[in-house]
């Protein structure tokens, strides 16, 4: 998940927070990130039933403006933003032109001439030299991630105790909608997202109030039960929800076809970046797929681990035993043939040949009251 | 700072060992399932085989990682805990009692040397925390 840079650690504005809170600090994609502070399982459940608080200020912001920033926007990314009202957000992804990821992003419609696209912490420097290719006269391209962080609140939770901190009415704010509004005081965007399949919000702030933030959501949300979470439980909540991460998931060798994210791709707005692979690639059929699956035998398949199909190989992308299944599941790639529910699958699991089974995603949907 | 029981000796690799008479009880330290989570599986030898001393005999793995396990002196195993299968994390919960790993009948005469006292492993696992 990380990549050695030989570069130092950077470090987000709450670092000293998380020191402080117990929390255990790894590198993560050029950062210097907690990967838990009481535990993983803990902070799972913590996020599925109260809440949880995550430092996500290693993401990466950019952002395109002028009167034709739409036209920019729509030639690096797959979904149709011209269906973006203000406001409003869509998953989206940067394709190369041979069809495979440069990045998985959330594409956030401020203005007409105003969009905020937010990716990856390690992809950060090759995604914003990527949209800069992009920038035309009166569409700009320019690298915010330093005047961002941003503080995730995930959990049933989250609107108590983020409410009485904020001066918009978060209830009616839908998902994948966001806000501008005060947070503690300080001019920010709420938006209703994020990375666990929960109900939840994500705050963005300016770093220097990052800490008075914090430290307000954890002083509100501590009564309810909320608690720090790190980026253990982040990956078993997004691995439940059946969320892509970018070098696990899906990479520069993988197509949205092919991840199953067929639904961020719109064909019928026009030319991106990427398009005629994709069309190419359909046109040939799909000779892989990205699948869930339920290990049946003992043991965890992890990334990178082998796996045989009646249909030929495959390998898995992620794996974990989750709090919530309580079984270990994991995502694959695995011919198409091999791709439909029930399909059984061996997986090499440090030699061992263990029982698998394709199963239906997400493993985790959040009760709907 | 948690402190160790005295009555077994330990590796720099985490795992612990108490001889009594002829038979030697390996487990991992308090120590080393803090640091690897809720363990959900415990892979374990079968009984009859023989390891060297330092020779991997299992793995155990939590929902973070896989770790090897390896034996802090030589024998023949000749028990194998085997309520791990259903209740691994008797091995979060009781490293030192319940959560024990497998039973070894010494081969090499109780020869403890190389290993560390519950001092001289509580001073290491400060020191490895300071980096």
């Amino acid at each position: 998940m990380s990549e050695p840079t030989g570069l130092p650690p950077l470090r987000t504005p709450l670092f000293e927070r998380h020191r402080a809170l117990g929390g255990k600090l790894v590198p993560f994609g050029g950062w210097e990130m907690p990967v838990q502070y009481s535990g993983l399982t803990e902070e799972h459940v913590a996020v599925r039933t109260r809440a949880g608080l995550f430092d996500v200020s290693h993401m990466g912001e950019i952002r395109v403006r002028g009167p034709r920033a739409l036209e920019v926007v729509q030639k690096l990314t797959t979904n149709d933003a011209s269906t973006l009202l203000d406001g409003r957000i869509q998953y989206s992804a940067f394709l190369y032109e041979k069809g495979t990821f440069v990045d998985d992003l959330l594409t956030y419609k401020i203005a007409d001439d105003d969009y905020l696209l937010v990716v990856n912490a390690g992809n950060t420097p090759k995604d914003v030299a990527w949209a800069k290719q992009a920038a035309v006269d009166g569409g700009s391209v320019e690298d915010e991630s330093g005047k961002w962080a941003q503080i995730a609140v995930q959990g049933p939770r989250s609107a108590e105790i983020l409410q009485p901190l904020v001066d918009v009415e978060l209830a009616p704010i839908g998902y994948y909608h966001f806000r501008h509004g005060k947070v503690a005081g300080v001019p920010s965007i709420v938006s209703r997202t994020g990375y666990t399949g929960e109900y939840g919000f994500e705050v963005y702030c300016p770093p220097e109030a990052a800490v008075e933030i914090w430290d307000a959501i954890l002083a509100s949300g501590t009564p309810h039960g909320l608690i720090p979470a790190g980026l253990g439980a982040r990956d078993t909540l997004r691995l439940e929800a059946k969320m892509a991460l970018y070098g696990n998931d899906i990479d520069d060798t993988t197509t949205p076809w092919e991840a199953d994210l067929g639904w961020i791709v719109k064909m019928k707005k026009g030319e991106f970046i990427g398009r005629s692979a994709l069309e190419r690639q359909k046109a040939a059929g799909l000779s892989r797929k990205l699948v869930g699956f339920e290990v049946t035998g003992r043991g965890i398949a992890r990334h990178g681990y082998p796996l045989k199909t009646e249909s030929g190989p495959g390998i898995v992308t992620s794996g974990t035993q989750t709090p919530t299944v309580g079984k270990p599941i994991g995502l694959a790639y695995v011919p198409l043939a091999a791709s439909a529910i029930g399909t059984q699958l061996e997986i090499d699991i440090r030699g061992r040949g263990v029982a698998a089974v394709v199963v239906p995603t997400p493993f985790y949907k959040r009760p709907t009251a | 700072m948690s402190t160790y029981p005295d009555d077994r000796f330990y590796t720099k690799s985490h795992e612990w060992v108490r001889v009594e008479g002829a038979t030697g009880t390996i487990g991992i330290t308090d120590h080393a399932q803090q640091e690897l989570g809720e363990v959900v599986f415990v892979d374990l030898p079968d009984v009859g085989e023989l390891f060297d001393a330092g020779q991997e005999f299992g793995t155990i793995e939590s929902v973070k990682a896989v770790s090897e396990v390896f034996l802090p002196i030589a024998g023949e195993v000749v028990e194998v805990n085997k309520t791990l299968v259903d209740e691994p994390g008797a091995v979060n919960e009781d490293p030192y009692g319940d959560g024990w790993l497998v039973k070894l009948k010494v081969t090499s005469d109780g020869d403890m040397a190389g290993l560390l006292s519950a001092a001289a492993y509580e001073k290491f696992v400060e020191e490895e925390a300071k980096g």
